[in-house]
């Protein structure tokens, strides 16, 4: 008789781009069930992408060995390659391409997130500039309006829902899109008492929770913003001490925000003017512990980048900076009293090559942490400002989220080579000469990682059991390329062991201290700055700056005028897009648990806009843009604004091999034709699609 | 009804279906069946937001059940010790009777055995002093594990508070 053995381990999620804390039970070397890290999220909570991995674990229906292309690029055709032979055929490319252009001529693009050090260590190492992410389709207004504002990107401060008070929620659909540990945050703040207000351009689940709710025209949300800040400055309601202390270029802003009254805003969004000075009274009685959430996706508009930085605003006029309920700098492990955790990224020597998508020299207000990733098939294809001839793409699909595939993929398509890291198929891996399969989150062991927050930790990701088939870690796969290339000396370890080592002598742990909670704190306690002295504003002015240096150095307005959001052409609708609880941009939809509870997304269309054009619920509707046409089924609403239609992100996957999900659903990026472009916050205005609906 | 109960908190619940996988996951059930669900009923204008309601539907574990009378090999049962309703898979001929009998749609057919299995409210992990995969789960821990008792009274407390919360609405 066998004995059955069960035992528990401590890891960190990867299939969104949230990364919870999760702990395996694993049951005879099988994973049993994932749950929430009970030490961090204060019980085995977990959303349902996350548990549902155990599924993906099993599955056949993904990368289950390296495969080289045998046929013409996105034939279909593959041969099943050993590692040695892929990474042999990925390394003599980029040998033989790298010699010829120089290491610039080699891009390599991620999801972005804490895991990043291995990748763009080797990126750097091999001498190129050229790292981005996906950030171009998600974050970049906000990062870069906070860069401006406060010299920091937005992920350096925390939302504290713990002691919020009141907060408006701009589209940010918390409790659909979301993470464990914040949607349960934010459902305990509202268990307490907390206020919210909501404003989207359609309703949602989390419109369903709020105390007020507003369908407001995509855009005009800056106008409502505009609104408020009028009020709180001319009724003086901000909160001076820390306006005093902290804010320069309040004189600029008063001077700017004067025409833009709660009567104007009226006019503009259709909320009430007497309805905005509620709010901004509201806002300033629970001063400093708001929360004014904008969320991550926020590749709306073009000029999205103001309505971000009028947040920020509004949270300087609040004094909400560091304040209990409000925004909470993350501290790291120098402020425990440690020497930080050992990056690889540090070991090579610095590129000075200027960056393939014009950071730092053709846009210098834009950071290059995250990049541009829509300048990437323009780079290629007109070879400016210098051939880029190699594309690695780490866990990462372009050609579902950013907008326009078929002008993405016109650029790859040009490539010399063209290489792809996954755990699942994706658009760009069936068009890339190889792939590389990595083993997923549950079967590898990733570098630790030092997660800021008011209270830092280190974290790891744990492998739980044995890969099921012939994938393999990151860390072995940098290592082997990083060895074939010569730069091997970048990367000083043999194993994830000795990698761990490494990376933690100068902190004094090691590998085992993590067994225990699966993570290490480093402070007992919440650690918060002083408020008076010593916020961390890493502005030239070391101030929150409401007219920002580094956009007046570049020529940029700090407050250009407000600028009404074009309505759609005649006949025709704004396409916006959203997630829910159980997918995550499309990587999710070929999951059977998560396919079988969403397999097909639908097309939201106002109820008296579908009366016009004789479309009933669950009808088909062909929706057509720029000579590209699809159906889908639609679901009519009162509750959206009539100017815009709304569908599910990622759905109407076009890789054969993963049959739940193959063509099922519409394709929306398809329908975002010209749309790479860079907005002055960095983002592709997403939204500026238009679409026309008739009966299919 | 059981010993048990599973309480729903409607103002935690954000219809995120966590508890639908974690149960499916941790019973290793196929596509199709599945032994719990949340109904979206909504949304609906309240008080000039729409609402929306979500409502859990597991087993009900009752005292006197529908399927257990209607099985007529002894297959479906009541377990002695607290009252958990299940199914003992050998004794199954699959004929269905408890599917048409239950007024909730709880029995699921299960394909692949050509037998009917459902919701034991986990009885393996209560067995061993845990609780079921879609309470421990869940992501806003909207679900709580509580007696008939509790759960009365977590209920009437509930709707008490409703009744504040919704004069702040007006």
């Amino acid at each position: 008789m066998s004995v059955s053995t069960t035992k528990k381990i401590f890891s960190v999620c990867a299939t969104c781009s949230v990364r919870c804390p999760i702990e395996v039970e694993v049951e005879n070397g099988a994973i049993k069930h994932i749950w929430g890290n009970p030490h961090l999220i204060g019980g085995r909570h977990l959303c349902p992408r996350g548990t549902a991995q155990k599924a993906t674990q099993a599955d056949t229906e993904r990368v289950q060995h390296p495969m080289i292309r045998d046929g013409e690029r996105g034939s279909g055709k593959w041969k099943k390659a050993s590692w040695d032979e892929a990474l042999d055929y990925v390394a003599d490319k980029l040998k033989t391409i790298t010699d010829k252009y120089g290491g610039e001529s080699v891009v390599l693009g991620d999801r972005g997130g804490p895991f990043t050090d291995l990748h763009k260590a080797f990126i750097k190492a091999i001498g190129s500039p050229n790292y981005f992410n996906q950030h171009a389709t998600c974050s970049n207004s906000v990062h870069n309006a906070h860069n401006g504002i406060a010299g920091q990107r937005r992920n350096t401060v925390t939302y504290d829902w713990k002691n919020c008070n009141y907060a408006i929620l701009y589209s940010r659909n918390i409790i659909e899109s979301l993470g464990t540990k914040e949607a349960k945050d934010f459902i305990d703040a509202l268990e307490r008492g907390m206020k919210f207000i909501y404003t989207d351009a359609r309703w949602t689940y989390t419109a369903a929770k709020a105390d007020r709710f507003f369908i407001l025209r995509p855009g005009t949300e800056y106008a409502l913003n505009l609104g408020l800040i009028n009020v709180i400055v001319r009724e003086k309601l901000y909160d001076a001490e820390f306006v005093n202390d902290w804010v320069v270029g309040m004189k600029a802003l008063t001077a700017f925000v004067e025409p833009y009254t709660p009567e104007w805003a009226e006019k503009e969004t259709g909320v009430s003017s007497k309805e905005i000075i509620t709010i901004a009274h509201e806002l300033a009685n629970a001063k400093p512990s708001v929360i004014l959430n904008q969320g991550w996706m926020t590749a709306r508009s073009s000029d999205d980048y103001y309505f971000r930085r009028s947040i920020y605003i509004l949270y300087g006029l609040l004094g909400a900076y560091e304040a209990p309920g409000g925004l909470l700098f993350n501290k790291n492990e120098t402020h425990c009293g440690y020497k930080p955790l050992r990056k690889f990224v540090n070991l090579p020597p610095k590129v000075e090559k200027k960056r393939f998508d014009g950071i730092g020299w053709k846009y210098k207000h834009l950071s290059p942490d995250y990049g541009l990733g829509q300048m990437l098939p323009y780079a290629i294809l007109n070879e400016d400002p210098y051939p880029v001839k190699a594309f690695i793409c780490y866990r990462f699909d372009p050609l579902s989220s950013f907008p326009d595939p078929e002008a993405f993929k016109e650029g790859l398509m040009k490539l010399d080579l063209l290489v792809s890291v996954d755990i699942n198929f994706s658009h760009i891996g069936w068009i890339s000469d190889v792939i590389l399969p990595e083993a997923m989150h549950l079967e590898r062991t990733d570098p630790v990682i030092s997660k800021g927050g008011p209270k830092p930790a280190l974290w790891i990701r744990k492998q739980a059991v044995e890969p099921k088939y012939d994938s393999k870690p990151k860390w072995w796969i940098i290592k082997q390329l990083a060895e074939r290339l010569g730069i091997g000396q970048y990367f000083p370890y043999d194993s994830i062991e000795t990698l761990i080592e490494w990376q933690l002598k100068d902190m004094g742990f090691k590998l085992s201290d993590f067994d225990e909670k699966g993570y290490i704190g480093l402070t007992p306690k919440q650690i918060l700055f002083d408020r008076k002295t010593d916020l961390p504003f890493k502005t030239p002015t070391k101030k929150l700056e409401f007219v920002s240096s580094i956009l007046e150095e570049n020529g940029i307005s700090s407050f250009p005028p407000y600028k009404s959001p074009e309505p759609p052409p005649d006949g025709n609708f704004r396409l916006i897009t959203g997630k829910i609880a159980v997918h995550t941009q499309g990587t999710t939809l070929n999951n059977k648990y998560l396919n079988e509870i969403q397999s097909e997304n639908r097309l939201w269309i106002n109820t008296d806009e579908a009366k016009k054009l004789g479309i009933e619920d669950t009808d088909l509707v062909e929706v057509s843009c720029d000579g590209v046409s699809q159906n889908v089924r639609a679901a009519v609403t009162d509750f959206i604004h009539p100017e815009v239609v709304y569908t599910l992100h990622g759905y109407g996957r076009e890789i054969p091999l993963q049959t739940r999900s193959y063509k099922k659903g519409l394709r929306d990026n398809v329908f975002m034709k010209g749309l790479l472009e860079v907005s002055v916050g960095g983002n592709c205005p997403i939204a500026n699609c238009f679409v026309s609906i008739k009966k299919a | 009804m059981s010993n048990y109960y599973i309480y729903q908190d409607q103002k935690r619940c954000i219809g995120c279906n966590a508890c639908e996988v974690h149960c499916k996951t941790k019973n290793d059930i196929s596509v199709g069946p599945s032994f719990c669900k949340i109904i979206p009923v909504g949304p609906k204008l309240s008080g000039g937001i729409p609402r929306i309601n979500f409502v859990f539907m597991p087993c009900f574990h009752c005292e006197s059940p529908w399927c257990v009378s209607a099985c007529p090999t002894g297959a479906m049962q009541k377990r002695a010790k607290d009252g958990i309703v299940f199914v003992d898979p050998p004794l199954c001929v699959g004929c269905k009777s408890c599917i048409t009998a239950c007024p909730w749609g709880t029995p699921q057919w299960n394909p692949e055995t050509g037998k009917v299995f459902k919701c034991d409210y986990c009885k393996d992990r209560i067995d061993e002093g845990l609780e079921p995969a879609c309470v421990t789960g869940c992501t806003t821990a909207a679900l709580k594990w509580v007696s008939p008792a509790e759960s009365s009274r977590m209920r009437r407390e509930f709707f008490a508070k409703t009744l504040v919360d919704s004069k702040s609405y007006l």
